[in-house]
Parts: C-alpha cells; sequence; structure tokens
C-alpha cells in the first residue's frame, strides 16, 4: 500500500514537471488557432489532433493541467485557512462562538453550491484577463468551500478541548493562544492535510463543472475542466479517441492524489 | 371453453393491430420546451408556436415556399387604399373540430378577443397602429370588415398568426379551425394531435386533408437525444438542425438532411454605445465611432466563421436583412471584406496607433474590451474566440465572457454593464414592420443605445423616420425603395456587425412523404395538410 502511495505521489509530481515544462517549450502554443486543420487527427506538428478551432490539442493539455493542477492546491490551501478560522478555532473556543460557527457551517452546506458560484461567477467584472479569471474562479472556489472541512475540524477541536491534557494545560495557567499554537493546532494537523488533499480533487472537479457550463475560466486559457467540454455531445461518442485525453488526465490526476493521501493516519 | 379463449385471444390480437396500425400513420417530432399556452391567440413561444400553426385556422396563410398569401378561411380579402380597411370573404359550409359552425361572427369575437389589451397579446400587439380601437364589422354572414384607426403597412400577412376562435363553441380555444386538433396534453412529456375530421381543405382529388391521422409532440430539450431517435426512426423530422449533427447525418445518409440555405435568422455583435453605461468614457468614445466599428467589422474574418463553426452550413453577414428575405433584402449591398490593414486605416483616421503590437487611442489607453455571450451556445463561444484571435492581429485585446442567460439579459437590458456583446436574432417576419422594434430608436430592443427620448445620432434620426415613413407607406416598392436606405444606413454605421446568416438545416426522415423545407419557420412542416406517411401510402394503395 504504502509504494502504491509513493507511485501515485511520483506520478502526480511527474505530471506537474511536464505540464510546467511544457510552457518553456515554444511549439506548444495553446491558443494559436491553425483554421487550415480544424479537428485534424494526430500528427508530428499535432500530437493530439487539433480540437474545432484548430488549436493544438497537446499544448492546451498541457496548459489546461498546469492551471488546474497549480490553482487547484492554491484554493485548497485558502478553504483550509478559512476552515480553520471559521472551525477549529469556535470549536475549541465554546460557547456561543461554537454555536455560531455550527449555524454558519450549516447554513453555508444547505446553499446549493452551484447556483451559489454561478451567481457569484456572474458578478466579476468581465474586463478580467484570462489568467485573472481562472485565479478568480479557484479564488471562489477556495472561499465557498470552507464549509465541510470546517465541521470535520470543528468537531476535533471540540474533542481537543475537552480532553484531559488541554484541561490540565489550561490548569497551569498556559495562555489561549499558546494553547491553540501548542497543542491544538499540532492535534488538527493530520485532519487539516487530509482535509487539503481531499480538497484538490474536489475543486479541479469544481471547476470542471463549470466549465462545462461555461462558465469557468475564460478563453483561450484552457483548464483541464474546460478541455472536457469537447466531450460534451453524444457525436464525441464517436469522435477521434483524442478528444477522450483531458478525462484521462483528470483520472489519473484525482486517481493519483486520492491514492496518495488514501493511506494517511486520521485520528478519530 | 377452448373456443372461446381462442375467440377472446383474436379479439385482442386485432385490437392491438388495430392499435398499432393507428401509430403508424402518426407522424413523430420534438417540441425544445413545454409549450406556454394553446390559447393561439396569447401565443409568445416556440412551441406554442407549433402548436398554433399546426392547429390553427388562419383567414390567410403565408405560402412559406412562394413568401406569397394565400386564401384560407378567406376566399378572398381587399386592404383599401388608406391601408385602415380589410375586407375579409370567407368559405362557406365550415366547421371548427368540434361541429360548431364558422361565421363571421367568429372573426369579429376573435379580433376583439385579440386586442384585448388585458390578454397583452404579442400578435395583437403588430395590428396596434395606434391609439383608438380596432373594430370589426360583420357586413354579411360570410363578409367581414376590419377597421384600424391608422395605416398598417403589410395588414393581410399579419393574418398568417390569427387563428379564428370560436364565439360559442363550449370548448372554448381547444376548437379549432386548423388540420389538426389537440386531443392528449401530458405536461412535460408530450402533446397529441388528432386530425381534425371537420378541416375544410380537400386535395385536388377531392380527398379531405390532411393526409396524416396523429402527430405525437414529445416535449424534449436534449438534442442528442432529438438526434439519436431521429436516428433510430422514432421521430421524423428535425427542424433545425446544428451543423454538427447535419454534417454526421449527411456522411451516414445524405438523403435525410436538407441545406435549405441561408435562413433568416443572423448572428451579430455590436457595441453599447449607452450614455450613461457604467462604462469608461474613453471607451464609449471609441464604441460610438464609425470608424471603430466599421474597422472591427473589418477585422473580423467571416468567412472563417462561416467555415470553421458553421462547418460551410452558414453565409457572411453584412446587413439587417438575410438574402433568404428575397423581396426585402437590398442586393446593392456590398459584402465587408476581410481586411485588417484596411481596418487599421480607418482606426488611424481616430487618431488610434499601433506599437509594439499594442493599439492605443489618443490618450494611450491600450485597445481592450470584453464581448459578452451565452454559455452553453458553444457556436457563439466558438465565434467571440475566434473574433478574440482576429483582433488580436490589430492589437486589440478582447476578453471573451459567457455568462448564463438572464444574467446577460439583465446586463443588456437593465444594467447596461457590458462593452460589447455577441447574440443572434431570430426572425419569423419577412416585413420591415417586424424589425421596428430595432431600428426605432425610442425602442427597447434597438440594443446598441436603447430607450432614447430623442435619436442620440443623425443617422438614428433618419432610422427612425425612414421606418416611419416606410410603414405609413401602402405601396410596397415605395416601402422598400425606404426600407433599403434603412439598410444602407445600417450597412455604412454598423451599429450591429452582422457576423453571419445561418443556413436552416432541416433532417426529414424518407417515410415522411411531400416535405419540402424551406427557410422559413416551420421549415419542415409548413405545408402538413400534404405531407403522408409512407405506411400510410401503402395502405391506400392496398
Amino acid at each position: 500500500m504504502k509504494r502504491l502511495r509513493l507511485a501515485a505521489a511520483i506520478l502526480a509530481c511527474v505530471l506537474v514537471l511536464i505540464s510546467v515544462a511544457g510552457s518553456f517549450v515554444p511549439r506548444f502554443d495553446y491558443a494559436r488557432q491553425d483554421r487550415e486543420h480544424v479537428g485534424s487527427r494526430p500528427s508530428s506538428g499535432h500530437w493530439l489532433g487539433t480540437d474545432d478551432l484548430g488549436r493544438d490539442r497537446f499544448a492546451r493539455l498541457l496548459q489546461g493541467t498546469r492551471i488546474s493542477i497549480l490553482l487547484a492546491p492554491s484554493a485548497a490551501v485558502v478553504s483550509m485557512l478559512l476552515a480553520f478560522a471559521i472551525g477549529a478555532v469556535p470549536g475549541f473556543a465554546g460557547g456561543f462562538a461554537e454555536r455560531a460557527a455550527v449555524t454558519a457551517i450549516d447554513l453555508v452546506l444547505s446553499i446549493p453550491w452551484l447556483f451559489l458560484l454561478l451567481i457569484v461567477r456572474a458578478m466579476l467584472p468581465l474586463n478580467t484577463s484570462p489568467a485573472a479569471s481562472v485565479t478568480i474562479t479557484f479564488l471562489v472556489l477556495g472561499l465557498l468551500g470552507w464549509a465541510a472541512p470546517a465541521r470535520i475540524l470543528l468537531a476535533r477541536a471540540r474533542s481537543v478541548r475537552q480532553a484531559e491534557f488541554i484541561i490540565l494545560a489550561r490548569s497551569t495557567g498556559i495562555a489561549p493562544y499558546r494553547l491553540l499554537y501548542r497543542h491544538v493546532i499540532p492535534n488538527l494537523r493530520p485532519i487539516l492535510l487530509a482535509q487539503f488533499w481531499i480538497s484538490v480533487p474536489i475543486f479541479i472537479l469544481s471547476e470542471a463543472n463549470l466549465s462545462i457550463l461555461g462558465l469557468g475560466v475564460a478563453e483561450p486559457l484552457p483548464s483541464l475542466g474546460s478541455l472536457l467540454r469537447e466531450l460534451e455531445t453524444v457525436l464525441s461518442l464517436r469522435a477521434d479517441i483524442c478528444r477522450f485525453a483531458p478525462l484521462v488526465m483528470l483520472v489519473v490526476i484525482v486517481s493519483s492524489l486520492q491514492i496518495a493521501v488514501s493511506g494517511r493516519e486520521v485520528p478519530s | 371453453m377452448n373456443r372461446r379463449s381462442f375467440s377472446l385471444f383474436v379479439c385482442l390480437v386485432l385490437i392491438g393491430f388495430l392499435n398499432t396500425a393507428v401509430c403508424w400513420d402518426e407522424l413523430r417530432f420534438y417540441l425544445r420546451s413545454e409549450p406556454k399556452t394553446f390559447n393561439p391567440l396569447a401565443v409568445a413561444d416556440d412551441s406554442s408556436e407549433t402548436v398554433r400553426y399546426l392547429t390553427g385556422g388562419v383567414l390567410l396563410r403565408l405560402n412559406r415556399e412562394t413568401q406569397k398569401l394565400e386564401p384560407g378561411l378567406a376566399s378572398s380579402w381587399t386592404v383599401s387604399k388608406d391601408g385602415r380597411t380589410i375586407t375579409f370573404t370567407l368559405r362557406p359550409a365550415i366547421f371548427f373540430s368540434d361541429g360548431t359552425p364558422f361565421t363571421a361572427q367568429d372573426v369579429k369575437y376573435t379580433m376583439d378577443q385579440l386586442m384585448d389589451p388585458e390578454l397583452r397579446s404579442p400578435t395583437g400587439d403588430s395590428f396596434r397602429s395606434d391609439n383608438g380601437k380596432v373594430n370589426c364589422t360583420v357586413l354579411a354572414p360570410d363578409k367581414v370588415a376590419i377597421h384600424f384607426p391608422a395605416p398598417i403597412a403589410g395588414l393581410d400577412r399579419l393574418f398568417d398568426q390569427v387563428a379564428i376562435l370560436s364565439s360559442q363553441s363550449p370548448k372554448k380555444e381547444m376548437a379549432v379551425l386548423g388540420p389538426y386538433y389537440v386531443s392528449d396534453y401530458k405536461p412535460g412529456s408530450l402533446v397529441y394531435l388528432r386530425k381534425n375530421s371537420n378541416y375544410w381543405k380537400h386535395d385536388s382529388s377531392g380527398r379531405q386533408l390532411p393526409y396524416i391521422s396523429a402527430i405525437k409532440l414529445e416535449i424534449q430539450s436534449n438534442r442528442d437525444l432529438e438526434m439519436l431517435k431521429f436516428s433510430r426512426g422514432e421521430i421524423q423530422l428535425i427542424n433545425a438542425l446544428d451543423a454538427e449533427y447535419f454534417d454526421r447525418l449527411a456522411t451516414s445518409s445524405p438523403a435525410l438532411v436538407h441545406d435549405g440555405g441561408a435562413s433568416l435568422d443572423s448572428e451579430q455583435m455590436w457595441f453599447n454605445q449607452v450614455g450613461t453605461a457604467p462604462i469608461p468614457a474613453y471607451k464609449r468614445t471609441w464604441f460610438t465611432s464609425r470608424n471603430f466599428r466599421r474597422a472591427i467589422s473589418s477585422a473580423v474574418n467571416r468567412n472563417d466563421l462561416c467555415r470553421v463553426v458553421y462547418n460551410g452550413h452558414a453565409r457572411p453577414a453584412f446587413g439587417p436583412v438575410s438574402p433568404a428575405n428575397r423581396f426585402w433584402f437590398n442586393s446593392r449591398l456590398q459584402p465587408i471584406p476581410f481586411n485588417q490593414k484596411a481596418a487599421l486605416r480607418l482606426l488611424q483616421l481616430d487618431g488610434f496607433q499601433l506599437s509594439a503590437g499594442k493599439l492605443r487611442d489618443r490618450e494611450g489607453h491600450a485597445v481592450e474590451f470584453s464581448i459578452i455571450t451565452n454559455a452553453g451556445n458553444r457556436a457563439r463561444e466558438r465565434m467571440a474566440i475566434m473574433i478574440q484571435q482576429d483582433l488580436v492581429a490589430i492589437g486589440i485585446t478582447v476578453n471573451v465572457v459567457t455568462l448564463d442567460f438572464p444574467s446577460l439579459i439583465q446586463r443588456i437590458t437593465q444594467d447596461f454593464n457590458y462593452e460589447a456583446a455577441l447574440l443572434g436574432l431570430v426572425n419569423d417576419d419577412l416585413d420591415p414592420d417586424g424589425q421596428m422594434n430595432v431600428w426605432l430608436s425610442s425602442s427597447e430592443t434597438h440594443q446598441w443605445n436603447p430607450k432614447q427620448k430623442t435619436p442620440a445620432t443623425a443617422w438614428e434620426a433618419d432610422l427612425d423616420r425612414l421606418m416611419r415613413v416606410q410603414a405609413s407607406s401602402m405601396d410596397n416598392q415605395t416601402r422598400k425603395k425606404y426600407f433599403d436606405k434603412v439598410q444602407e444606413i445600417v450597412a455604412d454605421q454598423a451599429p450591429f456587425i452582422y457576423l453571419v446568416n445561418k443556413n436552416a438545416l432541416t433532417a426529414i426522415s424518407p417515410s415522411v412523404e411531400g416535405a419540402k423545407p424551406v427557410v422559413l419557420r416551420p421549415q419542415t412542416y409548413w405545408n402538413i395538410e400534404y405531407l403522408k406517411l409512407a405506411v400510410e401510402r401503402a395502405s391506400n394503395g392496398k
């Protein structure tokens, strides 16, 4: 199991390295439209053929992977910071703060996130560059994706608060911030890490959902999600197999991330 | 006992066979949304329009093939010289689907209902030429005159949309004079139409029309499913096909698909010229400049849009009227050539300069704007991305933004918080009066700068004047002269940058005989009375 996790982690790293290295190769221009070779089959010029606007599929796959695989963890960091602030801190504090946090978490979890994302996405300024748009999209995902991890962190923080070693520490007169820093955070770290790794594929898939609705990253920048739009009609079932490349990439990335974190010990 | 069982079995088989036989003589196609109403006077959506077309009896019918009016329930008609009165002579001995007789009183009742302000009928709006009441006078049991407070250009063609209601039938709007009546409706699932046995029309051999006994209209918005069902022979018509599906079908079964050439529909982009719009002043200066708009128009490669986005099933558009509209199209308009050097020259006239690959205005602002379009419409998204690349070549940065449709409509009609938009115009009406709401500067759908109290520019004042003058004339040649001028002004000023006219792409099963697909709606079943199913013909032959 450990070897499998290691292999999955190495695979994820290799994919990151390849996608990042691709940006330094000028022939892989993800935006250039070769309108004379629209929807072409794989060739020496276009390794995975071209899409319906004549853009090189391989270049777009590299760029899309790079965007999704770099920005999804960033969104997960934002999400974990919020989850810690809204879940763990009130959970440890208890009382009114905890009740307010539980209410806020329940409220956010009850909101249909897809519609919320659509509304937030529609409110963004129009004149943002594709690079800014992709950052904003993932930032929005991070800002809205804190509730589920916050609930888990809150429950764990509550049990830590009631643990004997905390009561003992309190009785020694230790300052609350020091208590949080020295005793609570180390106890929550495994959960934070596990939730982080779970969030990464969730954010990649969420962005894919938005992109399939045409509301993800702005053109001409690709993401794994927007590349999946080539598969949105039934016609693609009989189409060029290279159209499935982003789907394969997404499955490989999500699976390798899940396998890499699946064996981590999470305290009960 | 055995004999009884056998007889029962035979009866059941026969009943089953007859039931199946009825199903054979059934035309099937999809409605892409739920019909909002079965009241033919309140129709405002495509699905309700389909039901109205198949069930409603009209005084005059526009022949979609010849684009000329033909007598319907009225055997003849005359329009007064002042364009305010139309007199119909009705056919005798016609009955509604429930057996109620059709009289001139029904025409009066229908017009009264249609013009009732509380109904808010879009069809009725076309008849509102001025303040004042529309009067309908029954001159004889078979003669009726309708008086309007002001002249209406192309008055007679408006009656193609007016399905006559019965003033006496207890079934109200469900009693119809058209070839079919609604026999069953399951919300969200289907509308079932059966042949109206009282339909007045007969073929040349005296046989009552329509030939097909029933029409099953399943409600289904999924185009993939529509395509699959058509391929399996489970539905027989597709009224509007996407280019990708068209080519797929054309490869496997070329006889099933039909490219009718340019339709009346156009795709266009425009810049926001609203004075109060929350956009920077320097951008408004760009957008209100004729040279800027014409430069953008020249820098867009329309041939590529047609070839790449529509697989060649579209024509470059360069004016407000499609060539499919044979009479009103201004053939003197010149195509806009794709010429990025000419575009740059036009921009230089306004003080724009291209340096280091970036176009800058007089004040040094880099030229950058966003184009909004509706998310999920792949063709529009692709066009916007291609325009983005075309404009990069002249140093302009374009940000393509796809929005869900309600947000988009909010921006272009309420907030005016956008810079450029790319959308399509569905055009059902051949007559220029149908475009009155687009060209009048006071109109809410004068998209680039709606609801103006007074025209913001001299050319918009000209458009207002010419549209009003053409609408007040009763002579079509005179009207055309004015409307040609409108088209020339629009082509010259480019408030709309017309991109393409999509072709009318249809699919018709070989089991449907007599179909003559056309570019006007409804493309495949406009001559529904004369359509036959192959099985039905075979059974007649026997």
